[in-house]
Protein backbone atom coordinates (compact mmCIF):
# COMPACT_ATOMS: atom_id res chain seq x y z
CA UNK A 1 0.00 0.00 0.00
CA UNK A 2 2.94 2.32 0.60
CA UNK A 3 4.35 1.38 -2.80
CA UNK A 4 1.50 2.92 -4.73
CA UNK A 5 2.16 6.60 -4.04
CA UNK A 6 5.89 6.08 -4.54
CA UNK A 7 5.26 4.66 -7.95
CA UNK A 8 3.01 7.50 -9.03
CA UNK A 9 5.54 9.97 -7.70
CA UNK A 10 8.21 8.29 -9.79
CA UNK A 11 5.95 8.47 -12.82
CA UNK A 12 5.38 12.13 -12.14
CA UNK A 13 9.05 13.03 -11.96
CA UNK A 14 9.74 10.86 -14.98
CA UNK A 15 6.98 12.68 -16.83
CA UNK A 16 8.41 16.05 -15.89
CA UNK A 17 11.88 15.00 -17.02
CA UNK A 18 11.12 13.16 -20.24
CA UNK A 19 7.70 14.19 -21.55
CA UNK A 20 7.34 17.82 -20.55
CA UNK A 21 10.45 18.95 -22.50
CA UNK A 22 8.60 17.81 -25.64
CA UNK A 23 6.13 20.64 -25.24
CA UNK A 24 7.92 22.90 -27.72
CA UNK A 25 8.01 20.21 -30.39
CA UNK A 26 4.36 19.40 -29.82
CA UNK A 27 3.49 23.08 -30.02
CA UNK A 28 5.47 23.66 -33.21
CA UNK A 29 3.91 20.68 -34.96
CA UNK A 30 0.43 21.74 -33.82
CA UNK A 31 1.07 25.25 -35.07
CA UNK A 32 2.29 23.94 -38.40
CA UNK A 33 -0.98 22.11 -38.91
CA UNK A 34 -3.48 24.38 -37.20
CA UNK A 35 -1.77 27.64 -38.30
CA UNK A 36 -3.25 29.78 -35.53
CA UNK A 37 -1.10 30.23 -32.43
CA UNK A 38 -4.12 30.20 -30.09
CA UNK A 39 -5.35 26.90 -31.42
CA UNK A 40 -1.87 25.42 -31.30
CA UNK A 41 -1.56 26.45 -27.65
CA UNK A 42 -4.93 24.95 -26.78
CA UNK A 43 -4.00 21.77 -28.61
CA UNK A 44 -0.70 21.54 -26.72
CA UNK A 45 -2.43 21.89 -23.36
CA UNK A 46 -5.03 19.35 -24.35
CA UNK A 47 -2.40 16.89 -25.57
CA UNK A 48 -0.35 17.19 -22.41
CA UNK A 49 -3.38 16.49 -20.26
CA UNK A 50 -3.90 13.35 -22.32
CA UNK A 51 -0.26 12.35 -21.97
CA UNK A 52 -0.42 13.08 -18.23
CA UNK A 53 -3.44 10.84 -17.81
CA UNK A 54 -1.67 8.04 -19.67
CA UNK A 55 1.70 8.52 -18.02
CA UNK A 56 1.68 5.02 -16.54
CA UNK A 57 1.47 3.54 -20.05
CA UNK A 58 4.15 5.72 -21.61
CA UNK A 59 7.01 3.37 -20.81
CA UNK A 60 5.40 0.78 -23.08
CA UNK A 61 6.37 2.89 -26.08
CA UNK A 62 9.87 2.58 -27.46
CA UNK A 63 10.06 6.29 -28.20
CA UNK A 64 7.93 8.62 -26.14
CA UNK A 65 8.94 11.42 -28.48
CA UNK A 66 7.64 9.64 -31.56
CA UNK A 67 4.50 8.69 -29.64
CA UNK A 68 3.87 12.30 -28.66
CA UNK A 69 4.37 13.41 -32.26
CA UNK A 70 1.92 10.77 -33.49
CA UNK A 71 -0.65 11.90 -30.94
CA UNK A 72 -0.17 15.51 -31.95
CA UNK A 73 -0.56 14.72 -35.62
CA UNK A 74 -3.74 12.69 -35.07
CA UNK A 75 -5.25 15.26 -32.75
CA UNK A 76 -4.59 18.18 -35.09
CA UNK A 77 -5.82 16.36 -38.18
CA UNK A 78 -9.02 15.53 -36.28
CA UNK A 79 -9.39 19.17 -35.33
CA UNK A 80 -8.97 20.22 -38.95
CA UNK A 81 -11.48 17.64 -40.11
CA UNK A 82 -14.04 18.85 -37.58
CA UNK A 83 -13.44 22.40 -38.66
CA UNK A 84 -13.88 21.60 -42.32
CA UNK A 85 -17.11 19.75 -41.71
CA UNK A 86 -18.34 22.80 -39.84
CA UNK A 87 -17.62 24.79 -42.98
CA UNK A 88 -15.41 27.15 -41.07
CA UNK A 89 -12.68 28.44 -43.28
CA UNK A 90 -9.26 29.20 -41.98
CA UNK A 91 -8.47 32.85 -42.42
CA UNK A 92 -4.85 33.61 -42.95
CA UNK A 93 -4.03 37.12 -41.93
CA UNK A 94 -0.36 36.95 -42.69
CA UNK A 95 -0.46 37.87 -46.35
CA UNK A 96 2.02 40.55 -47.17
CA UNK A 97 2.61 42.79 -50.10
CA UNK A 98 5.64 41.95 -52.13
CA UNK A 99 7.60 45.08 -51.45
CA UNK A 100 10.56 44.95 -53.71
CA UNK A 101 13.51 45.88 -51.62
CA UNK A 102 16.77 46.87 -53.21
CA UNK A 103 18.97 45.63 -50.48
CA UNK A 104 19.84 42.01 -50.76
CA UNK A 105 19.80 40.95 -47.10
CA UNK A 106 16.39 42.50 -46.64
CA UNK A 107 15.28 40.50 -49.61
CA UNK A 108 16.59 37.34 -48.01
CA UNK A 109 14.80 38.19 -44.79
CA UNK A 110 11.64 38.72 -46.73
CA UNK A 111 11.98 35.35 -48.42
CA UNK A 112 12.52 33.73 -45.04
CA UNK A 113 9.00 34.67 -44.06
CA UNK A 114 7.92 33.70 -47.56
CA UNK A 115 9.05 30.17 -46.81
CA UNK A 116 6.49 30.01 -44.02
CA UNK A 117 3.71 30.86 -46.42
CA UNK A 118 4.93 28.37 -48.99
CA UNK A 119 4.99 25.55 -46.46
CA UNK A 120 1.49 26.52 -45.39
CA UNK A 121 0.30 25.88 -48.93
CA UNK A 122 1.83 22.43 -49.15
CA UNK A 123 -0.32 19.30 -48.80
CA UNK A 124 -0.69 18.14 -45.19
CA UNK A 125 1.62 15.15 -45.55
CA UNK A 126 4.45 17.23 -47.00
CA UNK A 127 3.87 19.89 -44.36
CA UNK A 128 4.25 17.29 -41.62
CA UNK A 129 7.36 15.79 -43.18
CA UNK A 130 9.09 19.15 -43.69
CA UNK A 131 8.32 20.02 -40.07
CA UNK A 132 9.56 16.72 -38.68
CA UNK A 133 12.71 16.57 -40.82
CA UNK A 134 13.93 20.09 -41.45
CA UNK A 135 12.77 21.69 -38.20
CA UNK A 136 12.77 18.83 -35.70
CA UNK A 137 15.51 16.72 -37.36
CA UNK A 138 13.92 13.29 -37.04
CA UNK A 139 15.36 10.27 -38.86
CA UNK A 140 13.39 8.95 -41.83
CA UNK A 141 12.57 5.76 -39.93
CA UNK A 142 11.04 7.75 -37.07
CA UNK A 143 9.03 9.95 -39.43
CA UNK A 144 7.79 6.80 -41.12
CA UNK A 145 6.62 5.44 -37.77
CA UNK A 146 4.91 8.70 -36.79
CA UNK A 147 3.10 9.06 -40.09
CA UNK A 148 2.58 5.37 -40.75
CA UNK A 149 4.55 5.49 -44.00
CA UNK A 150 7.48 3.62 -45.52
CA UNK A 151 10.78 5.53 -45.17
CA UNK A 152 11.07 5.65 -48.97
CA UNK A 153 7.62 7.24 -49.21
CA UNK A 154 8.81 9.82 -46.67
CA UNK A 155 11.84 10.60 -48.85
CA UNK A 156 9.75 10.98 -51.99
CA UNK A 157 7.31 13.38 -50.33
CA UNK A 158 10.12 15.34 -48.67
CA UNK A 159 12.00 15.72 -51.94
CA UNK A 160 8.84 16.97 -53.61
CA UNK A 161 8.23 19.47 -50.81
CA UNK A 162 11.78 20.83 -50.85
CA UNK A 163 11.74 21.24 -54.62
CA UNK A 164 8.36 22.98 -54.54
CA UNK A 165 9.51 25.47 -51.93
CA UNK A 166 12.65 26.28 -53.87
CA UNK A 167 10.91 26.66 -57.21
CA UNK A 168 8.28 28.94 -55.70
CA UNK A 169 11.01 31.07 -54.17
CA UNK A 170 12.80 31.35 -57.53
CA UNK A 171 9.53 32.32 -59.17
CA UNK A 172 8.90 35.08 -56.65
CA UNK A 173 12.48 36.25 -56.89
CA UNK A 174 12.19 36.58 -60.65
CA UNK A 175 8.94 38.51 -60.35
CA UNK A 176 10.74 40.86 -58.02
CA UNK A 177 13.45 41.54 -60.59
CA UNK A 178 11.29 42.02 -63.66
CA UNK B 1 33.58 23.82 -47.02
CA UNK B 2 34.12 24.25 -50.73
CA UNK B 3 31.33 25.49 -52.93
CA UNK B 4 31.51 22.36 -55.09
CA UNK B 5 30.88 20.22 -52.03
CA UNK B 6 27.96 22.39 -51.00
CA UNK B 7 26.46 22.13 -54.46
CA UNK B 8 26.78 18.38 -54.29
CA UNK B 9 25.12 18.27 -50.90
CA UNK B 10 22.37 20.56 -52.17
CA UNK B 11 21.60 18.15 -54.96
CA UNK B 12 21.38 15.31 -52.47
CA UNK B 13 19.27 17.51 -50.24
CA UNK B 14 16.74 18.17 -53.01
CA UNK B 15 16.39 14.43 -53.55
CA UNK B 16 15.99 13.86 -49.80
CA UNK B 17 19.14 11.73 -49.72
CA UNK B 18 21.18 13.70 -47.20
CA UNK B 19 21.76 12.43 -43.68
CA UNK B 20 20.98 14.58 -40.65
CA UNK B 21 24.70 15.39 -40.30
CA UNK B 22 24.95 16.54 -43.91
CA UNK B 23 21.91 18.71 -43.42
CA UNK B 24 23.61 20.18 -40.38
CA UNK B 25 26.61 21.03 -42.58
CA UNK B 26 24.31 22.84 -44.99
CA UNK B 27 22.57 24.67 -42.15
CA UNK B 28 25.83 26.05 -40.78
CA UNK B 29 27.03 26.95 -44.27
CA UNK B 30 23.96 29.05 -44.96
CA UNK B 31 24.36 30.92 -41.71
CA UNK B 32 27.37 32.64 -43.24
CA UNK B 33 26.97 35.86 -45.15
CA UNK B 34 28.57 35.37 -48.56
CA UNK B 35 26.10 33.07 -50.23
CA UNK B 36 26.33 32.84 -54.05
CA UNK B 37 23.25 34.18 -55.83
CA UNK B 38 22.14 30.83 -57.21
CA UNK B 39 21.90 29.40 -53.69
CA UNK B 40 19.99 32.25 -52.07
CA UNK B 41 16.74 30.31 -51.92
CA UNK B 42 18.41 27.72 -49.75
CA UNK B 43 19.69 30.43 -47.46
CA UNK B 44 16.08 31.54 -47.02
CA UNK B 45 14.89 27.99 -46.41
CA UNK B 46 17.55 27.11 -43.85
CA UNK B 47 17.13 30.52 -42.27
CA UNK B 48 13.44 29.82 -41.83
CA UNK B 49 14.02 26.33 -40.41
CA UNK B 50 16.47 27.77 -37.93
CA UNK B 51 13.97 30.41 -36.87
CA UNK B 52 11.25 27.79 -36.46
CA UNK B 53 13.42 25.68 -34.20
CA UNK B 54 13.72 28.56 -31.78
CA UNK B 55 9.97 28.83 -31.29
CA UNK B 56 8.84 27.99 -27.76
CA UNK B 57 5.61 27.13 -26.02
CA UNK B 58 5.24 29.92 -23.48
CA UNK B 59 1.96 29.05 -21.80
CA UNK B 60 1.77 26.90 -18.70
CA UNK B 61 0.53 23.36 -18.78
CA UNK B 62 -1.98 22.73 -15.98
CA UNK B 63 -1.17 19.26 -14.75
CA UNK B 64 -3.28 17.91 -11.92
CA UNK B 65 -0.84 16.65 -9.32
CA UNK B 66 -3.69 17.00 -6.82
CA UNK B 67 -5.17 13.87 -8.27
CA UNK B 68 -3.07 11.78 -5.87
CA UNK B 69 -4.97 13.32 -2.95
CA UNK B 70 -8.12 11.72 -4.28
CA UNK B 71 -6.36 8.41 -4.33
CA UNK B 72 -5.46 8.91 -0.67
CA UNK B 73 -9.06 9.86 0.09
CA UNK B 74 -10.25 6.58 -1.41
CA UNK B 75 -7.68 4.69 0.65
CA UNK B 76 -8.93 6.44 3.78
CA UNK B 77 -12.54 5.69 2.86
CA UNK B 78 -11.70 2.03 2.36
CA UNK B 79 -9.96 1.93 5.74
CA UNK B 80 -12.95 3.50 7.48
CA UNK B 81 -15.24 1.00 5.81
CA UNK B 82 -13.08 -1.92 6.90
CA UNK B 83 -12.88 -0.68 10.49
CA UNK B 84 -16.63 -0.14 10.69
CA UNK B 85 -17.35 -3.62 9.32
CA UNK B 86 -14.88 -5.08 11.79
CA UNK B 87 -16.45 -3.33 14.78
CA UNK B 88 -19.96 -4.34 13.72
CA UNK B 89 -18.81 -7.95 13.48
CA UNK B 90 -17.10 -7.93 16.88
CA UNK B 91 -20.09 -6.28 18.58
CA UNK B 92 -22.17 -9.14 17.15
CA UNK B 93 -19.95 -11.72 18.88
CA UNK B 94 -20.27 -9.89 22.21
CA UNK B 95 -24.06 -10.20 22.07
CA UNK B 96 -23.65 -14.00 21.92
CA UNK B 97 -23.30 -14.01 25.69
CA UNK B 98 -26.13 -11.53 25.96
CA UNK B 99 -28.31 -13.72 23.82
CA UNK B 100 -27.79 -16.65 26.19
CA UNK B 101 -28.68 -14.43 29.13
CA UNK B 102 -31.73 -13.16 27.31
CA UNK B 103 -32.87 -16.71 26.54
CA UNK B 104 -32.49 -17.67 30.17
CA UNK B 105 -34.41 -14.61 31.24
CA UNK B 106 -37.13 -15.39 28.73
CA UNK B 107 -37.46 -18.97 29.98
CA UNK B 108 -37.63 -17.79 33.56
CA UNK B 109 -40.31 -15.26 32.74
CA UNK B 110 -42.30 -17.87 30.87
CA UNK B 111 -42.14 -20.12 33.94
CA UNK B 112 -43.35 -17.28 36.08
CA UNK B 113 -46.23 -16.52 33.72
CA UNK B 114 -47.22 -20.19 33.65
CA UNK B 115 -47.34 -20.23 37.43
CA UNK B 116 -49.55 -17.17 37.48
CA UNK B 117 -51.87 -18.55 34.83
CA UNK B 118 -52.24 -21.89 36.70
CA UNK B 119 -53.31 -20.06 39.80
CA UNK B 120 -55.57 -17.85 37.76
CA UNK B 121 -57.27 -20.97 36.30
CA UNK B 122 -57.86 -22.26 39.81
CA UNK B 123 -59.43 -18.98 40.74
CA UNK B 124 -61.57 -19.05 37.62
CA UNK B 125 -63.21 -22.41 38.50
CA UNK B 126 -63.95 -21.10 42.00
CA UNK B 127 -65.43 -17.95 40.49
CA UNK B 128 -67.59 -19.90 38.06
CA UNK B 129 -68.92 -22.04 40.97
CA UNK B 130 -69.74 -18.82 42.74
CA UNK B 131 -71.49 -17.51 39.67
CA UNK B 132 -73.62 -20.65 39.40
CA UNK B 133 -74.66 -20.17 43.00
CA UNK B 134 -75.58 -16.62 42.20
CA UNK B 135 -77.64 -17.77 39.21
CA UNK B 136 -79.59 -20.22 41.36
CA UNK B 137 -80.54 -17.60 43.89
CA UNK B 138 -81.39 -15.20 41.09
CA UNK B 139 -83.77 -17.73 39.53
CA UNK B 140 -85.43 -18.23 42.84
CA UNK B 141 -85.95 -14.53 43.24
CA UNK B 142 -87.44 -14.06 39.73
CA UNK B 143 -89.80 -17.05 40.24
CA UNK B 144 -91.10 -15.56 43.45
CA UNK B 145 -91.96 -12.38 41.65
Amino acid sequence: MILVPNQTKMQQTEFLNTVLPLKDKVFRLAKRLLVSIDEAEDATQELFLKLWKNKSKLKNYSSVEAFAMTMTKNYCLDQLKAKRSNNLKLVHSNYKDNNISLERDIEVKDSVSKVHELIENLPEKQKLIIQLRDVENFEFEEIGKILDLQPTAVRVALSRARKTIRQQLIKQHNYGIS
Amino acid sequence: MELANIEQLIEKYENAETSLQEEQVLATYFQQDNTPAHLLEYKAMFGYFNESKAERFTKTIPLKTKKSYWKWASVAAAAILLVSIYTVNTSDSISDQERKDAKLAYQETQKAFQLISQNLNKGESVAIAGLQEFQKTQNKVFKNN
